[in-house]
């Protein structure tokens, strides 16, 4: 069976317990439909980078998905009807990660390196337009 | 002899910089992930836009990988399409 990285987004009026309910609720759909959910991580309320359908916020979800074609295309057919659910996309891998995703480790990752250099805010420039190719 | 020259000029130029390596290519690289807002922000300017890569001096392979995981990070909201 294809693997597959699916996040969604649900809105941010729902309570994290309602986004638990959700995601049982499509695991539900996926394994009826002869899948398997390996993972599921729960990355909280976070502010997104730009509004979505006028939201400012919202609940992220991700689960790591072993199942057949059908079924996750039935999971997607089913949160394009939910209204809580603002936006997913599924993402096929060739393997699923182990353990926690990038979103969670970050905070451990900045005491791995307090020697490292400052974030350098995009290189020190800014935009400019298109310039002729530099020659090295 | 007017080509000859040229190269050798050039080759001793007051200003010359070394070439930085690809940060994706070699061992111990991190893993381009779209997820991984921390790596992929580096590889962005100001404004939110895809720095290129002959200022980043990322390989063209790893630039597509990761223009591919920058895109996939602003469509579920983790990065911006523009900063205004």
């Amino acid at each position: 069976m294809p693997l597959y990285e699916h996040i969604y987004l649900a809105r941010q009026d729902v309570s994290p317990q309602q986004v638990e309910e959700l995601t049982n609720q499509f695991t539900e759909v996926l394994t009826q439909g002869g899948g398997k959910v390996t993972k599921n991580e729960y990355w909280g309320l976070k502010s997104l980078s730009y509004r979505i359908r006028k939201n400012r916020k919202a609940h992220y979800s991700l689960l790591n998905i072993d199942a057949p074609a059908p079924a996750v295309a039935e999971m997607e057919r089913q949160m394009r009807i939910n209204e809580d659910i603002l936006r997913f996309m599924t993402v096929r891998v060739d393997e699923l990660e182990e353990g926690p995703s990038a979103m969670l480790q970050k905070r451990d990752r900045d005491d791995d390196r307090p020697g490292g250099r400052p974030d350098r805010g995009g290189f020190g420039r800014g935009d400019r337009d298109s310039r002729p190719p530099r020659r090295f | 002899m007017a080509i000859k020259d040229l190269s050798t000029s050039q080759a001793r130029r007051p200003f010359q910089r070394r070439r930085k390596t690809c940060p994706f290519s070699g061992p111990n690289a991190p893993k381009i992930d779209y997820k991984d807002v921390r790596l992929l922000q580096r590889y962005v300017s100001e404004r939110g836009k895809i720095v290129p890569s002959r200022i980043t001096a990322v390989s063209a392979l790893k630039q597509r990988v990761l223009a591919q995981a920058i895109k996939r990070a602003r469509f579920i909201g983790i990065m911006p399409y523009a900063v205004s």
